[in-house]
């Protein structure tokens, strides 16, 4: 079968959603994509278009790639419009005269911003919001601007006056109609919408008809009002809604309908055979859906019909929830009540700016409607409603009324819902589909997101989506547990509180009194060695606990790829005289070791056979050095810059400060690596605020951060305490640290621990500097006892011969491994990659 | 041809190192014709294992130096790299079995462990 030729005219959202759609299908092969884009990118995401002003970059906001494309053969032109389609021939003519063939057509070509016919409109600085250049143009006219205008207070027009606010200048919403969001919004919404926004330093004007723009005085423009009133802006941004962008169609003979739109059929045809509309250009039962989700469903339904299928496109619902200049608003259905008969119930609340109206059916059987501003909880349990046509409860009213204690009126039970709701309308994921998601093994949100695209597009379904699926799960009997493994069940905080409290000492006896049997294993052997190492500290390859280390600590060095080892000496502050430098090149040297500076300003060591540990640690325990812990879940590095000492603008001796806690904490094992920096001023040159513990010099002492992290998930630490002296600071760091220890769980960094932890920062700050447990003396006493028994492990390994029998490769001879390869490359060796290794490129000789 | 298959029949005991030489709950390697086996001791059962010493993951000779614990009721090691399982009796990988390795019989007699190869 030869491909069907499909050419895509608009690569927008849902031009884009419907290649992707067949991209996707099993049929894909049938066909051959063109698709054609007046912008100058391929689709990318106008939903989130306003978080460019929050940082977003394009990068971020696109939807696909040219990459992706092309993988996918899709063949695509930018800056190329089609001009003109002639139906008779099924060829489309572009701008750039080129000719193209089909044999199916798709119009996804949009809308486009409508700007009213007012004198005046075509200046500089009078703009749309609709596209990245948009976007480009109103940053750079706001740079020349101190007050901007926006004409329209509808959706758009709000999140366009934020936008403007965002870019600092003062805002004005300038609206016809006598309220904001009059489409979606009843009186009462619109106008607690409007005292909010009010609030927010964003000026409403209500019933204003622009006549005029001219000249100013105070400022660029003058806007003429037909009341006589007038303001002056320096730039307008125009929102009064959108049109179809039909001209197209309209020039080759396709339907059109009177007010715009091309005509569509529940199929998505046009009148014109073999070629269809959808997105915001389609008009069906004389309706034009301006939103996403809808465009989306008709790409759905168009390759259905054209790959054989049966789908239609029979309306959607255009309920909305979303937040505007920080407010939030929802309306659901039949807002305003058109529906012949319909009934209402409202509840206002003055003092807390919330209003909410329920519009239910003559005989209060269904729901018709509603409108929430303020407080928005009931808009999943309302839309479903709504949209399922489920009874309403005997006093429906109870649906929007506050609870005695204060939270959001009765929610429906999630078992109530069909299996055919709707929950995601942007990606279409009904419950049925959460349901099985779940049966099929998902059961976080982050699986569910993989699995279904569910709470993908604009996150509103997100709460219920995740009350579907914990409802689901309780269904299945899945218990959420949090046992550390098959050998114990219990979680590490609470085995942590077991040794601490029964003074348990070995792993066994642990097993003994409190497992499930067995032997234990690679999960719980390395945890409960470091909890025993957090609270009695002793020795960690004392014969008890050396069964437990992990990898690392077992060897007291990291264990590279290859199965050799790296050696990290601890350079606490990163201090470091010449002497100790020039005896660490030495070893490296003699050794010949992969040497690299890391990123916790100390020096690592690369390469190191486990035969050679006990030779190198001797000269390094002799030159003065210590174990630098890099194998354990301990503390790794105090990061300093040079503060106070050599800086010009250091107030506090950071470097010092440094020192001092890094030989306070070395070697506290805990449930996963901590790590500290200390900036000598507000520069903050250690970047103090991505480490678990940071300390930021003030003119008065010392900011405390803590919880922030680097790595793969970076979080800014939360300031904690501010202006601490020495000894107050140390005090908080111990606490914090020892609850740390006490309550994580296994491998949770200290950020996600605070995320988790019920109460977050003011929880944590109420334990540590208001000692609401009663415990603030306790930590610190554990604390002071495990710093007491601080060894270098290293300096104990090599004064014990029994010890070192350990560090050799074979039992039973000297040989060393044979598997080890290596290459030169800029100037040191590093292990041979698998393709050098078949290529038996010449290795170095390893020295033995 | 038929000289291999017949010696390799044969059991043949080689004698490793004393069983003094071995800590509980750890294992060691040993060089056995030029072969690495990673060697157990299992401090409550008072039982060695052997099994190859090179993980086919990780691709590196490193099992002698993992985990010894318990996955239901098999003994296993987990290897130091990438923590898969390997069956200390059989040498089967639980997570990827078509990366199963060689497990060997191990005895101690006179306080010497020696390994059938
Ligand atoms: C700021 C903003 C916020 C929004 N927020 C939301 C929201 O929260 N929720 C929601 O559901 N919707 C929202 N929308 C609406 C949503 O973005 C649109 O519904 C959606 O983008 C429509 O997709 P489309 O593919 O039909 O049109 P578009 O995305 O506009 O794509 C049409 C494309 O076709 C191109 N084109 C037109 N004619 C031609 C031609 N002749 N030749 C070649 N190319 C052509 C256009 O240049 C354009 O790139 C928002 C829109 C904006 C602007
Ligand atoms: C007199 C002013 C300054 C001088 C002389 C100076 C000098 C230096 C030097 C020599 C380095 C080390 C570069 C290297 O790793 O090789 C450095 C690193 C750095 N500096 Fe500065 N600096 C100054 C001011 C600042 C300020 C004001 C900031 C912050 C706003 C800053 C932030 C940093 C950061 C983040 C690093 C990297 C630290 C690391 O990860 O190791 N510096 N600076
Ligand atoms: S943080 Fe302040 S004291 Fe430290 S190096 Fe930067 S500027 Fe100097
Ligand atoms: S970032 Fe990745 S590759 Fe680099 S050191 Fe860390 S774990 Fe290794």
């Amino acid at each position: 079968m030869s491909k069907q030729r499909v050419i895509v005219v608009g690569n927008g959202m849902v031009g884009h959603k419907f290649i992707d759609g067949i991209i996707n299908s099993d049929h894909a092969e049938n066909y051959e994509i063109l698709t054609f884009s007046e912008e100058p990118r391929l689709a990318y995401d106008r939903v989130k278009l306003s978080s460019y002003f929050s940082g977003s970059t394009v990068d971020d906001l696109m939807l696909t790639s040219e990459e992706h494309y092309q993988s996918a053969g899709v063949v695509y032109t930018l800056n190329d419009k089609v001009v003109d389609i002639d139906h008779d021939s099924k060829t489309v003519k572009l701008a750039s005269g080129k000719v193209e063939g089909y044999d199916k057509l798709i119009l996804a070509t949009g809308s486009y911003p409508f700007v009213p016919p007012i004198p005046g409109k075509d200046q500089p600085h009078c703009l749309v919001y609709r596209t990245i250049e948009d976007l480009e143009d109103i940053t750079a006219s706001a740079q020349e601007s101190k007050v901007g205008v926006v004409v329209g207070g509808g959706l758009l027009g709000l999140e366009a006056a934020n936008a403007l606010k965002n870019l600092g200048l003062e805002t004005h919403v300038v609206e016809f109609a006598p309220r904001l969001m009059a489409v979606q919004l009843d009186e009462g919404g619109g106008n607690l919408l409007r005292r909010k926004v009010e609030a927010l330093d964003v000026n409403v004007h209500t019933e204003k008809n622009t006549k005029h723009i001219t000249a100013g005085e105070k400022h660029r423009y003058r806007m003429e009002f037909a009341d006589g009133s007038y303001l002056e802006t320096d730039m307008i941004l125009f929102s009064a809604g959108i049109r179809p962008q039909d001209e197209l169609a309209r020039n080759c003979g396709i339907d059109v309908g009177e007010r715009g739109g091309i005509v569509i059929d529940n199929f998505c045809r046009t009148s014109v055979e073999d070629i269809y509309a959808i997105g915001e250009c389609a008009l069906w039962d004389s309706k034009i859906f301006g939103l996403v989700a809808p465009g989306y469903q008709m790409a759905k339904v168009a390759f259905s019909h054209i790959d054989g299928g049966e789908e239609q496109f029979t309306g959607a619902d255009m309920s909305t929830k979303l937040k505007l200049l920080g407010v939030d608003v929802a309306s659901v259905g039949d807002a305003h009540a058109r529906t012949p008969g319909a009934q209402t119930y409202t509840y206002e609340d003055g003092v807390n700016e919330v209003y909410k109206r329920l519009i239910v059916s003559e005989d209060r059987k269904k729901l018709l409607g509603a409108v929430l501003v303020g407080d928005v909880e009931a808009y999943g349990t309302l839309q479903q409603m709504c949209v399922n046509s489920m009874d309403l409860p005997d006093a429906p009213e109870q649906l929007i009324l506050p609870t005695s204690d204060g939270s959001a009126g009765a929610a429906m039970g999630v078992d109530a819902l069909p299996d055919t709701a709707q929950l995601c309308s942007c990606l279409d994921v009904t419950k049925g589909d959460i349901v099985e998601a779940v049966q099929g093994g998902c059961c976080t949100m982050g699986d569910i997101k993989a699995k279904t695209e569910a709470s993908t597009g604009c996150g509103g379904c997100a709460a219920l989506v995740k009350s579907v699926m914990d409802n689901e799960l309780k269904n299945l009997g899945v218990e959420v547990n949090n046992h550390l493994c098959e050998h114990f069940s219990y979680s590490r905080a609470e085995l942590a509180d077991i040794v601490r409290v029964k003074k348990i000492e070995s792993f066994d006896e642990l097993l003994e009194s409190h497992g499930n049997g067995g032997l234990g294993c690679e999960i719980c052997k390395p945890t409960v060695g470091s909890i025993l190492a957090s609270f009695w500290n002793d020795y960690v390859l004392e014969d008890k606990h050396m069964g437990l280390q992990d990898t690392n600590d077992i060897y007291l060095g990291n264990m590279q790829k290859d199965g050799t080892y790296s050696i990290v000496p601890r350079v606490a502050g990163g201090e470091i005289t010449p002497d100790k430098l020039i005896v660490l090149g030495e070893v490296a040297k003699e050794y010949d070791l992969y040497t690299k500076i890391t990123g916790g300003q100390r020096i690592d060591l690369f390469g190191a056979q486990l035969h050679e540990l006990p030779a190198i640690w001797k000269k390094l325990v002799d030159a003065g050095f210590e174990t630098g812990h890099a194998y354990g879940k301990s503390l790794r590095t105090v990061k300093s810059c040079v503060g106070s000492t050599w800086c010009r603008y250091g107030v506090q001796d950071s470097v010092g400060m440094a020192i001092a806690l890094e030989n306070r904490y070395k070697g506290l094992r805990s449930p996963h690596k901590i790590k500290f920096a200390v900036s000598g001023c507000t520069r903050e040159c250690a970047e103090a605020q991505s480490k678990d513990i940071g300390v930021i010099a003030t003119e008065n002492g010392w900011n405390l951060y803590v919880c922030g992290n680097g790595g793969m998930r970076p979080r800014h630490g939360d300031l904690f305490a501010t202006d601490l002296d020495d000894e107050t600071l140390v005090k908080y760091i111990d606490r914090v640290l020892m609850f740390y220890i006490r309550t994580a769980d296994r491998l949770q960094r200290t950020s996600v621990w605070l995320e988790n932890l019920e109460g977050g920062l003011d929880y944590l700050r109420e334990v540590v500097i208001d000692d609401k447990l009663s415990i603030g003396q306790e930590l610190e006493d554990d604390m002071t006892s495990n710093i007491g028994k601080y060894q270098c492990e290293w300096k104990t390994t090599i004064e014990n011969p029994e010890k070192l029998k350990r560090f050799r490769h074979f039992v039973n001879s000297d040989e060393t491994d044979s598997n080890l390869a290596y290459v030169v490359e800029r100037d040191q060796r590093r292990p041979a990659n698998e393709k050098e290794r078949e290529n038996h490129i010449p290795t170095v000789e390893v020295t033995a | 041809m038929s000289e291999n298959a017949a010696s390799s029949q044969q059991t043949q005991w080689v004698e490793v190192c004393d069983k003094n030489a071995l800590d509980a709950d750890t294992g060691v390697c040993a060089l056995i014709d030029g072969k690495q086996i990673a060697i157990f001791y299992v401090g409550k059962l008072d039982e060695v294992f052997a099994i190859d010493n090179y993980d086919p993951i990780g691709k590196a000779n490193v099992l002698s130096r993992g985990i010894i614990g318990t996955q239901g009721e098999r003994i296993c090691v987990a290897s130091p790299l990438y923590k898969e399982h390997y069956d200390l009796r059989t040498g089967e990988c639980l997570e990827s079995p078509e990366h199963s390795i060689t497990a060997y019989a191990v005895k101690v007699e006179n306080g010497k462990v020696c390994v059938a190869v």
